[in-house]
């Protein structure tokens, strides 16, 4: 399998041996094995998370199957037709989100559910996977760094989505996707000033926002999404616990299913956006270490990947869906720590739900389409 | 595109894409190390301060709710208290099974839907172990029989609350609103921290507009409990700020004064303080009991009060928009003096009609129907005034034109909302041709200058409205912002002065003599209430047009439904000098002013002469006592 591995980037060498049935598949086998690694792992902890119901961990389980099948799939199709469909599929997705803005089911005061013949799903979902391909099929053919009328029409194209799902409004999922956007903005090779000039426009203009812009109470609620333990009573509560849960399991922790915290329903939302406070808890940092390693890797073949890409279009893709799978990453572990602002960011993989683990697997099903790419060539 | 494909350097832009991947994993690696940093000071460094904390997990924070402040009325009367009252309540984590343990308090206490859909939308927001509550206000018999089944009911807590209560009821029912349970919309605007362990907010009136300043600070205590969920001791305890007492202007006997005399009838009666904008009576009939909002009414008294043809949870004195009629007189007689169209000799021909140049339209006088001719050959402005001539107005409205008046009366108050401490303030209408053209996009015409002369037509005033413009007549022309509250927590709220209403002192004593003889005047518009006054009053009668009349129509009021039957109006002020109560009195459907009247000497009565005051009570008997 090693020697295997370092031949995939299309060398002779590999073309020259019979194709085996991962290669006719077209997978990046140790991505799929990272992947199986993290999911299994995620339905171990789950199966705490959730108060030991086997339901849930089944449940989650069918989900990481469609997941598996939907990369699967997405791996056969040809990169090229992927940069063909993107801007289809973004244009879709625009007008399911307005259509949501307009007609969307609430769910805790926020419009993002469409319901089509009583099947539901998030529009926005679909948004986290054709904003970066289309930025990047916009930019793929052009002459690269861009110049700086071609990063307006990408900031364009990036703002739409994000404009209409900040309005549902659900400025998580806003800023998650103009992040998706802009990192192939940025794997593009977008100068250094644009970067710095953003970064000092963004804070030159917050403070005029702020006085003026902004009501007191509007304030207020910015303060306490910034410090939430200000608010013992509402926000800070869930920090104070998830915080609780990680300290207390030390480095060893307190053994699996024996978290106090998370069995004792002191933790919220546990096997949701906390769940990474119930492996602190019963896996203590080693655990901590072991997922954050897993994580690593698959980044960092993820980067791997993109830079053996061949085609302008698949370096762009994989270095953008790279960074933003790990921005999830960091914004999770992050919140539940105390270290970042409480947005509701599932830990990707891990956390139960359904919707995340089909993008996120569709997202590395391109990837695997990028990996491949050297070797439908030749075919 | 092609010269794109020309310009490309495919291997610059994989040199380009390496070394952001370089930097891209430089970045990533930095944060997750950042990240398992924090991991590390959570996990290692700070080990024993978290485990100690997750050791004590049975540690409960407990909001406190605050104390609703209370509210008086200015000689020291409650009108709106707190009374203990016990609510029945359920930790749900301590109950076995829910439906179970439901079902059974529904065979020992009366527990309705509302009951049960408000509990269940409290139990989805509620943190671990906090007690939801299920029904409120229990009574005796209902605690004892469920303190007899306590031992099988684990979960269930009976718990001493304080609860709003009006011991007035609907006597200040729109002076000061009341409070009711937090709705589903509230929930969401509001600070959730601040209303934990709230169940009641500020639903409408002086309770409404004062939210914030009633309500208080929430405090929390930490406490410690055994599996059972007593509480064992409590480890700390931040106690709750409790909300601001208010002190308001209003008089509780002026107020009942003000409401028995409206009685049976639907109406209004809006009293203050010329010299400080206190608010001494704010009535509007029919009122409701307040106390029937607290615990969420029942659904057959909420459509009992929102169907009632009278609506009573209406607030006429500041809701109700009337035509103010003559009680516009005054003002408009001040616009002509200070315009200098008339002045107090200054006399108009009244043949009992008036007709515009040129148009044979005839705007008749009210006092055509009953004498037959005019007041007299020729009317001056206190004798406008003192009988209400129509005439005098219609030819001093037609020479001002429609935006003369408004020049000249917008100062008084009218067409801009009072801005008294209350909720729903309704603005009124004074017209000019160009709010004609903004509201209804049409021009204005002659003829309808000449009904806006005599306070009909486009023109609409509040009680409220009217009150203040009272004020100004009486102070020459200084008034205030009314104001319900005049101390909050000992510290005197003082009304905003309203941009006071220019004018020379001889034109504001021609006024005030002229609407002197309104009441004290041989023919004198009110002269009925003058029968037996200890003091002297300034007024001004008003009735209102319901319906409009057809040109030659003789308005007969025994044939008209009662529905349609003018409104009567009157405002005054006393004592003449040194006015110490400005009051507008509006009754809906009354016939005319003489429905109005009387209400107004009542209820300046009750403030001028006390009698608590022993001088001044004999001096009232005096004649009946002769001794």
């Amino acid at each position: 399998m090693g020697d295997y591995v370092r031949q995939l980037p299309g060398s002779s060498a590999g073309l020259a041996r019979r194709p085996g049935a991962t290669q006719r598949f077209h997978l990046d086998v140790p991505l799929l094995g990272l992947l199986l690694a993290l999911t299994l792992f995620g339905l171990v902890v789950l199966y705490s998370a959730s108060g030991q119901d086997m339901g849930a961990v089944i449940r989650q389980g069918r989900f990481f199957l469609v997941g598996f099948a939907v990369m699967i799939t997405a791996a056969q199709i040809s990169l090229q037709r992927f940069q063909r469909w993107g801007p289809w599929f973004y244009l879709g997705g625009v007008a399911l989100l307005v259509a949501v803005d307009i007609a969307g089911v609430g769910a805790k005061g926020a419009q993002r559910w469409l319901s089509i013949g009583g099947f539901r799903f998030q529009p926005s979902e679909i948004m986290k996977l054709t904003v970066p391909m289309t930025v990047a099929w916009y930019l793929a053919d052009r002459t690269l760094p861009p110049r700086f009328k071609y990063i307006v029409a990408c900031l364009g194209i990036i703002a739409i989505p994000a404009a209409l799902i900040l309005i549902q409004p659900d400025l998580g999922t806003a800023l998650l996707i103009a992040a998706s956007g802009l990192f192939v903005v940025f794997m593009a090779g977008i100068g250094w000033g644009y970067i710095f000039g953003a970064v000092l426009l963004a804070v030159a203009s917050a403070w005029p926002v702020w006085m003026y812009g902004l009501k007191e109470y509007q304030q207020q609620r910015i303060l306490t999404l910034l410090n939430p333990e200000s608010d013992k009573l509402g926000a800070g509560w869930n920090i104070i616990q998830s915080k609780t849960a990680i300290g207390s399991g030390g480095w060893e922790g307190k053994g699996w299913l024996k978290g106090t915290q998370s069995q004792l329903d002191f933790l919220p939302e546990s096997h949701t956006d906390f769940i990474i406070a119930v492996l602190a808890e019963e896996w203590g940092l080693r655990g901590v270490i072991i997922l954050m390693g897993l994580y690593l890797l698959i980044l960092l073949r993820g980067f791997w990947i993109g830079i053996h890409a061949q085609s302008s279009y698949g370096r762009l893709m994989a270095g953008s869906l790279t960074l933003t799978f790990f921005v999830y990453i960091f914004v999770n572990m992050g919140m539940v720590a105390g270290l970042l602002p409480v947005v509701g960011v599932p830990l990707p993989l891990v956390s139960a739900g359904g919707t995340s683990v089909v993008t996120l697997m569709a997202g590395f099903g391109l990837l695997m389409a990028v990996s491949t790419e050297p070797r439908r060539v030749v075919h | 595109m092609p010269q794109h494909i020309a310009l490309k350097d495919p291997n610059r832009e994989a040199r380009i894409f390496s070394a952001r991947t370089v930097t891209a994993i430089l970045i990533v690696m930095g944060l997750l190390g950042l990240i398992l940093a924090r991991y590390h000071t959570l996990q290692i460094t700070e080990y024993e301060t978290y485990r100690t904390q997750s050791e004590r997990n049975r540690v409960q924070l407990q909001p406190l709710p605050p104390k609703r402040g209370l509210i008086y009325d200015r000689n020291g009367i409650l009108l709106a208290d707190n009374r203990p009252s016990h609510l029945l309540s359920i930790v749900v984590e301590r109950v076995p099974d829910l439906e179970q343990t439901l079902a059974e308090l529904q065979q020992l206490v009366p527990i309705s839907e509302s009951d049960l859909e408000a509990f269940y939308k409290k139990k989805n927001q509620r943190r671990p172990y906090e007690a939801v509550p299920l029904r409120f206000r229990l009574t005796e018999g209902e605690r004892a029989v469920l303190a007899v089944n306590r031992h099988r009911l684990p979960g269930v807590t009976v718990e001493a609350q304080l609860l709003r209560h009006y011991p007035h009821g609907e006597l200040f029912s729109h002076a000061i609103g009341y409070v009711g349970r937090i709705n589903e919309r509230e929930t969401f605007e509001l600070d959730a921290s601040d209303y934990r362990g709230t169940f009641h907010i500020g639903k409408v009136g002086v309770e409404k507009y004062y939210e914030d300043i009633l309500h208080g600070d929430v405090g929390y205590q930490n406490v410690e409990t055994n599996a059972h969920g007593r509480v064992l001791r409590v480890l700390e305890r931040f106690d709750p700020k409790p909300g601001a007492d208010l002190v308001l202007h209003l008089d509780i006997e002026l107020q009942r004064v003000a409401f028995e005399a409206l009685g049976e009838q639907r109406g209004a009666v809006v009293a203050m303080d010329p010299a400080t904008g206190g608010v001494l009576a704010l009535v509007s009939t029919p009122g409701y009991d307040s106390n029937l909002f607290v615990n969420g009414i029942s659904s057959a008294d909420y459509s009992a009060l929102r169907d009632s043809p009278d609506v009573p949870l209406f607030n006429r004195a500041v809701q109700g928009q009337y035509p103010p009629g003559s009680t516009i007189k005054p003002m408009l007689a001040m616009a002509g003096l200070e315009s200098g169209l008339v002045t107090p000799e200054y006399t108009v021909a009244d043949p009992g009609w008036y007709s515009l140049p040129g148009d044979s339209r005839r705007y008749r006088d009210w006092i055509l129907k009953i004498r037959g001719t005019g007041h007299a050959p020729r009317v001056d402005l206190e004798m406008a005034i003192a009988e209400s001539c129509d005439v005098y107005f219609y030819d001093l409205a037609r020479r001002m034109t429609i935006d003369g008046m408004y020049e000249y009366l917008h100062p008084f108050g009218l067409g801009e909302r009072s801005g008294i401490d209350t909720t729903n303030e309704r603005r009124g209408v004074l017209p000019s041709t160009r709010w004609k053209r903004d509201a209804m996009n049409q021009p204005w015409y002659p003829g309808e200058t000449i009904s806006a002369g005599i306070g009909q037509g486009y023109m609409l005033a509040t009680p409220v409205q009217l009150a203040v413009a009272t004020t100004a007549l009486a102070t020459h022309g200084t008034h205030y912002s009314p104001r319900l509250v005049q101390a909050i927590n000992g510290e005197a709220v003082s009304a905003p002065q309203l941009p006071p209403v220019p004018g020379s002192e001889a034109h504001w004593q021609a006024v005030q003599a002229a609407m002197r003889e309104v009441v004290h005047g041989r023919r004198g518009s009110a002269r009925k209430i003058a029968k037996g006054i200890q003091y002297e009053m300034a007024g001004k009668t008003g009735t209102a047009q319901v319906i409009g009349i057809a040109q030659g129509e003789i308005y007969r009021e025994e044939e008209v439904a009662e529905r349609h039957r003018n409104h009567g109006l009157f405002i005054a002020f006393a004592p003449l000098e040194n006015p110490t109560i400005a009051v507008a009195v509006i009754v809906e459907n009354g016939g005319g002013s003489s429905a109005a009247y009387p209400i107004a000497r009542q209820v300046i009565d009750a403030w001028l002469l006390d009698e608590e005051n022993p001088a001044v009570a004999a001096d009232v008997a005096g004649p009946v006592e002769a001794n």
